[in-house]
């Protein structure tokens, strides 16, 4: 009886805080997308109108929305494979008995991860420069012409996965050396003396044991990779030509740009659905794939 | 000799890697002593010729730099140590104290980690303008008094404190409040200092939120001022650069001092899939 009181006035704080400051928010912030809440509504709660599905309708009718989807999907679809391929590469270096300084390279390729993304953001943005960044006149070096990272819509997108990659790479790295280092080291003796090569070792051994790992680092990325916003925000703005405009970037502009906080408010419950949907296909596929 | 070879390759790779990871944050150093002008120079300097602490002298006594440096340590040390309180206390209940609906609260708590934290904040938005939050401290630091991950971070972690220990104490008479005083925080002390670091490092690198919540430059902290400075002075690459350095370089010498702790949050806190 007394440990139940005391249990709930050791949780209550922490409750409190979060009902009212995260889960009334959420609730919240459905009933704000079925309604026209904008500048006046912030002004005057009596001019708050119930729009139903109207803000969902409209946004699937803005172009900008679709262009925002498109630029999101093509941050994750290229993005998390290339992190994800970059992270486990440093692990299974990590991990080799050759490698030396152990300590030292897992430390350097950490880093990145710690750093403020607004901040190496600016750095980036500065490698990027087309006449005096360091990327172009590496690649003049092996003579290629200058690219405008940043400029050209094209190549807008690379330049920011590239930085993304670097940014977070470290961190998955971190999860795959720790269950590399858990997978029992007989397994791979047995397979020596029965002659298998290292890349037979690599895909008979290594990655069926790294499956749950790279299950739960590709559900990681992929929701991380979904909220790309202050990227784009302070390397490009959205442009050029919108190509960089993500999702929750064209939620911020209509929320606290146009103060259209109903119809961001919607945005935001379909960023949430789409974060949901990839989830639940990353643990079917993975689902399917034991089964086979 | 084919040993060798390999030796060769695999560290090679590593110092490739590491030179992709490093270089950034070095040339950003490097850049950050350069006089105005100079890194804006066809091949880009590696060293700055004539080193100088000007953009420093601009960016602190120009810029108001220290303000949003301090309006950082406040805010992130704030956050820590008062989330820690929070956390710990409910962490440590729903690992160790038995209360009806205990395990079906806590996975209700866990099942909101799938919501992006950017759902919850245009009406927290409208919430710290009624509680008259926008543009303070409060504004950052009242959302962020308790988490989800810490609770579970430190349940985790609380679970395998044996519970005759608390069973001899109760027995003994202590009260529920003095047995987690005297006898649970000195146990959690390793994951306290995991926390705390975690905490810090995220409160200080947070954009978003501090973004729309501080509208006032007065309040703002690091990363949303030196990201507001870098839209004005968009061709001052050394500035900038210098502005980057403030900001990173407290966090990364934090990490470097207590890396341990902070990898092992790491790996405790994911292994929730």
């Amino acid at each position: 009886m007394k440990e139940r009181r005391a249990a709930w006035t050791f949780i209550a704080p922490a409750l409190i805080v979060i009902g009212a400051f995260f889960f009334v928010p959420v609730l919240a912030a459905l009933a704000l997308s079925v309604t026209d809440f904008d500048l006046y509504a912030l002004a005057d709660l009596r001019n708050l109108r119930f729009v139903g599905l109207g803000n969902y309708v409209d946004i699937l009718q803005m172009p900008l929305f679709w262009k925002s989807l498109g630029n999101t999907f093509y941050f994750v679809l290229v993005g998390v494979p290339l992190s994800i391929a970059l992270s486990l590469g440093a692990a299974l270096l990590l991990d080799s008995k050759l490698a030396r300084f152990k300590g030292f390279f897992r430390t350097a390729l950490f880093a990145p991860v710690v750093t403020t993304v607004v901040a190496v953001a600016l750095i980036w943005r500065y490698l990027f420069h087309t006449r005096y960044g360091m990327i172009n006149y590496a690649l003049a070096k092996i003579g290629v012409a200058p690219v405008d990272w940043l400029g050209d819509p094209h190549w807008s997108m690379p330049a920011i996965i590239l930085f993304a990659v670097w940014k977070n790479f470290g961190y998955n790295m971190i999860i795959l050396l720790a269950a590399l280092q858990s997978i029992p080291r007989d397994l791979y003796e047995a397979a020596h003396i029965d002659g298998a090569s290292v890349l037979q070792r690599l895909r008979h051994i290594t990655l069926p044991m790294l499956r749950p790992s790279l299950l739960l680092v590709s559900v990681i990325t992929v929701s991380g990779y979904f909220q790309l916003f202050a990227e784009p925000y302070v390397m490009t703005r959205g442009d050029p030509l919108q190509s960089t405009v993500s999702v929750l970037y064209f939620m911020y502009e209509e929320g606290f740009t146009w103060w259209s906080l109903g119809r961001a408010s919607a945005i935001a419950f379909l960023l949430f659905a789409l974060i949901l949907a990839s989830t639940l296909l990353l643990l079917r596929w993975e689902r399917r794939g034991e089964t086979t | 000799m084919k040993a060798r070879w390999h030796s060769a390759a695999v560290n090679g790779l590593l110092v490739l890697l590491a030179l992709f990871a490093l270089f950034p944050i070095v040339w950003m150093l490097s850049v950050s002593f350069m006089p105005a002008g100079a890194a804006s120079a066809v091949p880009p300097p590696l060293l700055p010729s004539e080193p100088t602490l000007a953009n420093y002298h601009e960016l602190f006594e120009r810029a108001g730099m220290g303000r949003y440096l301090l309006n950082s340590l406040l805010v992130a040390t704030a956050i820590t140590l008062l989330s820690l309180a929070f956390n710990l206390a409910a962490g440590y209940a729903f690992a160790k104290l038995r209360f009806a609906g205990r395990d079906r609260l806590f996975r209700t708590l866990l099942g909101a980690l799938v919501i992006p934290a950017q759902v919850a904040m245009i009406p927290l938005f409208l919430i710290m303008k009624w509680l008259g939050l926008v543009n303070s401290y409060g504004g950052v630091i009242v959302p962020a008094l308790a988490t989800v991950f810490g609770i579970f971070l430190v349940r985790q972690y609380a679970r395998s404190i044996p519970d005759d220990l608390l069973e001899a104490a109760r027995i003994d008479g202590a009260g529920e409040w003095r047995i987690f005083a005297t006898i649970v925080l000195p146990l959690l002390k390793p994951i306290v200092v995991t926390l705390a670091i975690f905490t810090f490092l995220a409160s200080w690198n947070d954009f978003m939120w501090p973004l729309i919540v501080l509208s006032d430059q007065a309040w703002q902290t690091a990363p949303v001022a030196i990201a507001g400075l870098s839209r004005e002075h968009v061709q001052d690459n050394e500035l900038m650069m210098a502005g980057s350095v403030v900001t990173v370089v407290p966090v990364l010498l934090l990490f470097l001092v207590l890396q341990r702790y902070y990898l092992q949050g790491l790996l405790l806190g994911s292994v929730k899939g």
